[in-house]
């Protein structure tokens, strides 16, 4: 909206009000026609008041990587999420970004909702770790159906024997007890003098701070050992505990799912790869082998990285040639090396297309380096959306039914007037909204509603403006053509002022919140547009045309506007008759 | 109602009027002793914050056999923590936890789903965690800042800066107000709350506006008359503008009743009514500020002028003189008195159509 420009011109000037009439009605009827043309008859309704689930997601950077919460990862963060929730078999959820940090996932009702909050909301931390160890997903004492584990487990492994008593327990019956025994402790100590190095020299203190941390790697391995022994992993509340808080330099126990409900549990070195190495991945069919794979290709940095890890696991023996995708704690995949691999490499195994294309998500989602917090989520049933909905419907029915009753009762037969504006101005918002349903993604929720029915107010505020200066000019003593002329320059230009700080509002809301604050703000930003519009193409144009009809004109008792009701003094004819008398002492307005 | 435009012709004629800018120190009293009510209930009491803001879960049942405190104890043994539970009017129950997080939720749904022997997928839920409210906050905080800025760096440029002052004074007066009734009433505070907030903002300039325009039209070519002094002409485009600025706050002030009625009425509570309310108690503090605070504020702000102090001593001057000759002068609301004045004005506002 401009602001107010002196000595601007409206379209419909005082003598053709005929050509801003024509103006405003093609207008109407392109937008309308548009409309049944798209087929879009209705505005879209927002999850509020259509029913389904709403999330809203906050990017967090990790810490010394602020900057990568920027544009281009947030949009193939949405591209994912959608790729991935629509991956559910829902193919009208949708995910947008909303202002610099947030995203919005909207899944419509009839969606396996918490399966789809699931798919979002395991998002970001992957790493690759190799695999030390792994069984069956139950505790070590209390062997679950299917086990594969050894009677010879131990619930108190001593440290020396850990290694092969974990060994045993593998569920891979190839493996030796000897072999496993030796790389699990291998493994485990091998990494351990980074971090414990660190630790012993700079922080020792710091390190008896923590009870957790012992100086000694066989104490950390025996802890860790004790963590994994005990580990049962069909308890829902234990694997997710499993996965939290475990710094990826250090070694780790997870859970993993190998087919529903069945989980194997695994004790895992230090992440060797993190998921922002992975350049991309998919999940696609191998055309020649006839089976689903998942590809990956690595950063230049993750290629060696990846190079390292591979080299070292193909010549070990399973379970400890294989690495693990460890995506948020849990374990998604732990496929076998079998050599040394670098920029890309291949995943086979038993997997369909489903659970290909699943891994290669989770593969490059986990390649963007932006975890992602849930903010709130919102769950709207068929009913309560509806319930609103209507609720919003009558309100705003009454609404204008009460503002249309005031109108006709003060101003009687200007208010059709009033009450014609309105009903293009209720016409071009509606199906504004409806189009821009599908041209950009706007969706009516109730704040939107609510500032539609706000707006009610803004629109008639700019007739009464109107009216009330046409009314003054005729208490001078004006007659109504002059009259709707004087008063419109002035008119005119409280409108566009008050209109322009509405509409600043509107949009300083709309460009700095987030949510529903939005919906709302857009409504009101696109009904005060509408209302110059209609004020300067419809209202004016109108009154002109009335003004020179006989029940207007004459100032019937019915017309709102006679003079004698408003307490004119005496119906002059001329203006110029009227500027005369004005002088007079009784002029009031003017000093 | 023609009462009413009766009144119009006689406000617009200078017959009747009120004294706004004379009484203005009752109403800068009365102003001040509302917001320091405000300030103190808000320090005392503080805001009853919603579950958007505490982090937690608003779960809406549909009708069912269970009482509200049933419903209260089903929901605090799901999930361990309080439980607000409003039976709204169509029967169904709003049951809000706070303390919640992602995983809890789904389990206390799903209990509550069983206790209320109803379907799970019937039950909504709005789950928040804790710093979603806080980013909406702050991005409320930083809109109400932007917004207070350009306005005052518009109203600056199309007015003059005193007016930007005083609208910005009427403002934070309308804020406060608001926020001050919903710490004093114990409202709940929501999203819907902070659109409501957020929408005065506008509104409560926008009717200040308009009574700003009509002062700077009226008060345009002031230094070229003796008649009238900057506080009278204010008073006079008050009172011009009485009639409109009723109408607007009606008229503003009935779809936000009848979504009041309705969120209330029907819902029981939720967004409709949040917004509706702090909408209500905003538009008409701010229909009463752009009256008795902004426009006098200005007024008490232009005469600290030099021009329109030289022009008030002329005045008074003049009058004395004019009374010392025995012309009785009741005032500057009482122009039946037959003065006859030059026509500066007039003159100087004639072509009228220079926009």
């Amino acid at each position: 909206m401009a602001a107010p420009k002196k000595g601007r011109r409206p379209a419909g000037g005082q003598s053709r009000p005929g050509r801003a009439l024509a103006l405003i009605l093609i207008a109407m009827v392109a937008l309308t026609g548009g409309m049944f043309w798209s087929g879009h008859t209705t505005p879209r309704l927002g999850i509020d008041l259509a029913g389904g689930t709403s999330i809203t997601l906050k990017a967090k950077a990790e810490p010394g990587q602020e900057s990568a919460v920027n544009e281009t990862n947030m949009n193939t963060a949405v591209g994912i999420i959608e790729r991935r929730v629509n991956g559910l078999g829902v193919s009208e959820a949708e995910v947008q970004t909303q202002g610099k940090e947030n995203i919005i996932v909207n899944i419509p009702r009839g969606t396996n909702e918490k399966q789809a909050r699931e798919q979002v909301g395991t998002t970001a931390q992957l790493y690759f770790r190799p695999v030390l160890a792994v069984t069956n997903g139950g505790p070590a004492v209390a062997p679950s159906a299917g086990s594969s584990g050894s009677p010879s487990a131990t619930p108190k492994p001593s440290s020396s024997a850990s290694g092969s008593t974990v060994g045993e327990k593998s569920a891979t019956p190839t493996a030796t007890g000897s072999a496993q025994g030796r790389a699990l402790t291998e493994a485990l100590k091998a990494p351990s003098p980074t971090p414990t190095g660190k630790a012993s020299s700079t922080a020792t203190p710091k390190a008896t701070g923590t009870p957790t941390a012992t100086p000694t790697p066989d104490a950390a391995t025996a802890a860790l050992e004790k963590k994994y022994t005990s580990l049962n992993c069909l308890d829902p509340k234990q694997r997710s505990a499993a996965g939290q808080g475990v710094k990826p330099s250090e070694p780790a126990v997870a859970c993993g799912e190998d087919a529903p409900g069945v989980w194997s549990k695994y004790l895992l070195g230090p992440a060797e790869v993190e998921g922002r190495d992975v350049d991309d991945a998919k999940g696609q069919l191998d055309q020649q082998r006839g089976m689903w794979i998942v590809t990956m290709d690595f950063t230049d940095a993750g290629s060696k990285k990846f190079q390292a890890i591979t080299g070292k696991l193909s010549s070990q023996a399973d379970p400890q040639n294989r690495f693990a995708i460890v995506l948020d704690g849990e374990v998604v995949s732990a496929p076998s090396v079998r050599q040394t691999l670098s920029a890309s490499a291949e995943i086979s195994g038993n997997f369909n297309q489903q659970s290909a294309q699943d891994l290669g998500n989770i593969l490059s989602y986990g390649a963007l380096p932006l975890t992602f917090e849930t903010q709130s989520v919102d769950t709207v049933t068929a009913a309560l959306g509806g319930d609103q909905l209507e609720a919003g419907l009558i309100a705003g029915a009454i609404g204008l039914g009460l503002v249309i009753i005031y109108l006709v009762a003060y101003y009687r037969g200007l208010s059709l007037i009033a009450i014609l504006s309105l009903g293009v101005s209720a016409l071009l918002t509606y199906v504004i909204m409806a189009l821009l349903g599908p041209a950009i993604g706007f969706a009516l929720n109730l704040p939107a509603v609510c500032g539609a029915i706000v707006a009610i107010g803004i629109t008639a505020d700019s007739f009464i403006v109107y009216f009330e200066r046409i009314r003054d000019e005729l208490r001078e003593g004006r007659t109504l053509r002059p009259a709707v002329e004087r008063a419109w320059p002035r008119a005119r230009r409280t409108i566009l002022v008050s209109d322009f700080v509405s509409f600043l509002a509107a949009a300083v809301l709309f460009i700095v919140t987030v949510g529903k604050v939005q919906g709302f703000a857009f409504t009101l930003g696109l009904t005060t547009l509408l209302d110059v519009v209609v004020v300067f193409l419809f209202t004016k144009p109108v009154m002109t045309l009335l003004a020179r009809t006989k029940f207007f004109g004459e100032g019937h008792a019915w017309s709102g506007l006679d003079p004698k009701r408003l307490g004119a003094k005496p119906p002059l004819r001329s203006s110029r008759r009227a500027h005369a008398s004005a002088a007079g002492p009784v002029d009031p307005k003017e000093a | 109602m023609s009462k009413l435009g009766d009144l119009g012709a006689r406000l617009h004629r200078g017959e009747v009027g009120y004294d706004f800018i004379g009484n203005r120190k009752i109403w800068y009293g009365l102003s001040i002793l509302i917001t320091i009510t405000a300030i103190v209930a808000l320090a005392v009491r503080g805001l009853n914050m919603g579950i958007e803001f505490q982090g937690g879960a608003v779960f809406t049942t549909p009708k069912s056999e269970v009482s509200v405190s049933q419903a209260q104890e089903y929901a605090e043994e799901a999930s361990g923590h309080d439980a607000i539970v409003q039976q709204l009017g169509n029967g169904s129950l709003r049951i809000q936890v706070g303390g919640l997080d992602t995983a809890q939720s789904d389990k206390v749904r799903t209990e509550l789903a069983k206790d209320l022997n109803v379907a799970e997928d019937k039950i909504a839920a709005e789950l928040v965690g804790p710093s979603w409210g806080e980013q909406i906050a702050t991005k409320a905080w930083t809109g109400l800042g932007v917004f207070m800025i350009l306005v005052v760096i518009y109203l600056a440029i199309a007015f003059e800066w005193r007016m930007a002052v005083a609208a910005l004074i009427a403002l934070i007066h309308d804020l406060t107000i608001t926020v001050g009734i919903y710490s004093l009433v114990g409202f709940e505070v929501t999203v819907g709350t902070v659109i409501g907030l957020l929408t005065i903002l506008g509104y409560s300039l926008y009717d200040t506006v308009v009574v700003f325009d009509s002062l700077k039209e009226q008060t345009k070519d002031i230094t070229k008359q003796t008649r009238f002094t900057y506080s009278e002409l204010a008073n006079r485009s008050i009172n011009g503008t009485l009639v409109r600025s009723i109408n607007t706050t009606v008229v503003a002030l009935l779809p936000v009743a009848g979504l009041l009625f309705i969120g209330g009425g029907v819902l029981g509570a939720g967004m409709l009514n949040d917004i509706s309310l702090s909408l209500f108690v905003g538009l008409a503090a701010g229909a009463y500020s752009s009256i008795f605070i902004a426009t006098p504020l200005v007024a008490d702000l232009k005469e600290r002028e030099p021009a329109i102090r030289a022009l008030k001593k002329r005045i008074m001057a003049k009058r004395a003189g004019e009374a010392a000759k025995g012309e009785s002068f009741d005032g500057p609301d009482a122009p039946e008195t037959a003065v006859v004045g030059p026509r500066a004005s007039r003159r100087g506002r004639a072509p009228e159509h220079r926009g």
